[in-house]
């Protein structure tokens, strides 16, 4: 192959990391706050009827089950199982093509975009909001009593005192998504948007070589670099305690 | 003297388990109160009653007159959340095992609390903070993060996070419990200064000569029921339930 050819791929491959760049920052820009909402609604315990439990005595199974049944929380459980059940690139064609198929809607270009964010960003919400939620979950429940009895309430020892200390714990798992993420960008090729992987395998089909695969692999392993060092780095500025 | 804090009839269970069975105890200001028992019989759960951290059944639980709870006759009926909070400023818990906020340092563990609850200024808090570390002897480690910090250390910081609210009364749950043996002294110290300024405490520990020398009302606790209480000294020596007997047996070899 001449050199020139490899510059071209290079530089239109170049191109393409931005896109698959872009898709990486939007998707944790929106996914990380979407999950603390989700992991909200996941551990919510409002059950409205609740008052159907007879105090201080035992019950049947089947009141206690309908008494104590909370219908946010099991709302938030089957989002979280549908979309870490079903595949990421089915559900892009999904959020993709649903809005014609469904309703007859045509679809522009620009919302290709607009689908794999929104694809990304609820996908990845769910599996944040069982991390946030392990990572909630995994403070003593000591720190929320001695808030409570300090007079803190519940808005105040959640941003307080829980969210620090759980920013810290889920750090690994938090890593370990956004590598995950970094590779599952190149799923928006499913929908044909242009990002670099998708660019790769256009190339790579019109000059049959694999040396555009070969050179994305090297652009996924070295942003992989990137946000791994830069994860560390977050994960040192915050070793100030235990 | 006026009356801090008034439990009248206070029951409490877990499932099938009665914990509490009818107590009452009432601690007037400058009083300090031991309460002893084994394990099991109930003595944090009161603690826990008595700070809002856990629901009597029924009873009555009033603070200087006001009432957090107040019973119909079948169970207690609690008071609305804000009567609630403005109760909660009345008192203060020391826990056994300190629950410090880890991320913050320890003047910020002491400080934010009154800025924050408190409403009162940075300048007053934060010279009162310092104030209180050094009666600690602390004051080298306003800087320093709780994971930096001794066990005793540590308790003396939440004793201080205690204090720096300025609580009507002060309780302490087996506050050397998670101790090494030879820091158990310097908080036992601290307590005792606490009392000597008639600060007026109720202390859960099994340190029965601290208890003895500290208090001025001595409660043993077994089973979920106060069995024996009244003067220290004399309960201590001269117990005459036969449980406490057994009990206090144990601790005197
Ligand atoms: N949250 C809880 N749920 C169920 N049982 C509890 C709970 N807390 C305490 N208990 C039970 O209540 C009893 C008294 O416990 P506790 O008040 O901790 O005793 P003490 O502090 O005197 O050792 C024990 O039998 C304990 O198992
Ligand atoms: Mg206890």
């Amino acid at each position: 192959m001449e050199l020139s050819t490899l510059l071209n791929t290079v530089q239109q491959l170049f191109g393409g990391l931005g896109a698959s760049a872009l898709i990486f920052i939007l998707t944790l820009v929106f996914s990380m706050p979407l999950g603390l909402l989700v992991a909200f609604g996941r551990m919510s315990k409002w059950a409205p009827l609740r008052f159907l439990l007879p105090k201080n005595q035992t019950c049947s199974k089947a009141l206690y089950a309908i008494a104590t049944f909370a219908p946010i929380q099991f709302l938030f459980k089957i989002y979280i199982a549908v979309l870490r059940g079903t595949p990421l690139m089915l559900q892009l064609f999904a959020i993709y093509y649903g809005p014609y198929y469904l309703f007859g809607i045509p679809i522009s270009l620009d919302y290709r975009f607009v689908a794999v964010i929104i694809g990304f960003s609820v996908n990845y919400a769910a599996y944040f909001a069982e991390i946030y939620r392990s990572g909630i979950e995994s403070i003593p429940v000591g720190q929320y009593e001695a808030a409570t009895v300090l007079g803190y309430n519940k808005v105040q020892t959640f941003f307080r005192i829980i969210f620090p200390q759980m920013c810290k714990r889920i750090l690994p798992p938090v890593t370990n998504e956004a590598i995950t993420l970094v590779k599952d960008t190149s799923l928006a090729f499913v929908i044909s948007y242009p990002e670099m992987f998708t660019i790769a395998k256009q190339i790579s089909a019109a000059q049959t070589t694999i040396m555009p695969l070969i050179v994305a692999g090297v652009f996924y392993f070295i942003f992989n670099g990137v946000v791994a060092f830069v994860m560390e780095r977050i994960e040192k500025s915050m070793n100030y305690y235990r | 003297m006026q009356k801090i804090l008034e439990i009248q009839h206070c029951s409490k269970k877990f499932g099938e388990n009665e914990v509490l069975k009818d107590i009452s105890l009432s601690v007037a200001e400058g009083q300090v109160v031991s309460i002893i028992g084994p394990s099991g019989s109930g003595k944090s759960t009161l603690l826990r009653c008595a700070t809002l951290l856990e629901t009597m059944d029924n009873g009555d639980l009033i603070y200087t007159g006001q009432y957090a709870a107040k019973s119909n006759g079948t169970e207690a009926i609690y008071s609305d959340k804000a009567t609630l909070q403005q109760i909660r400023k009345q008192f203060g818990l020391v826990f056994q095992n300190f629950n410090l906020f880890p991320h913050y340092t320890v003047l910020k563990n002491i400080t934010e609390p009154p800025m924050l609850i408190g409403k009162r200024t940075k300048a007053e808090v934060y010279e009162e903070a310092r104030e209180l570390l050094r009666k600690m002897g602390l004051s080298q480690k306003e800087n320093a993060y709780p994971c930096e910090l001794s066990g005793g250390q540590q308790q003396r910081v939440s004793i201080a996070r205690a204090l720096a609210m300025k609580p009507k009364i002060l309780f302490f749950d087996e506050p050397t419990s998670a101790l090494d043996p030879e820091l158990t002294g310097e908080i036992l110290q601290v307590i005792k200064e606490l009392a000597a300024e008639h600060m007026t405490m109720v202390i859960v520990t099994h340190e029965m000569s601290f208890a003895r020398d500290v208090s001025n009302h001595i409660i043993f606790m077994d089973g979920g029921v106060i069995v024996e209480e009244g003067d220290p000294v004399q309960l201590i020596h001269h117990p005459q339930q036969e449980r406490t007997k057994a009990f206090l047996s144990r601790f005197q070899q």
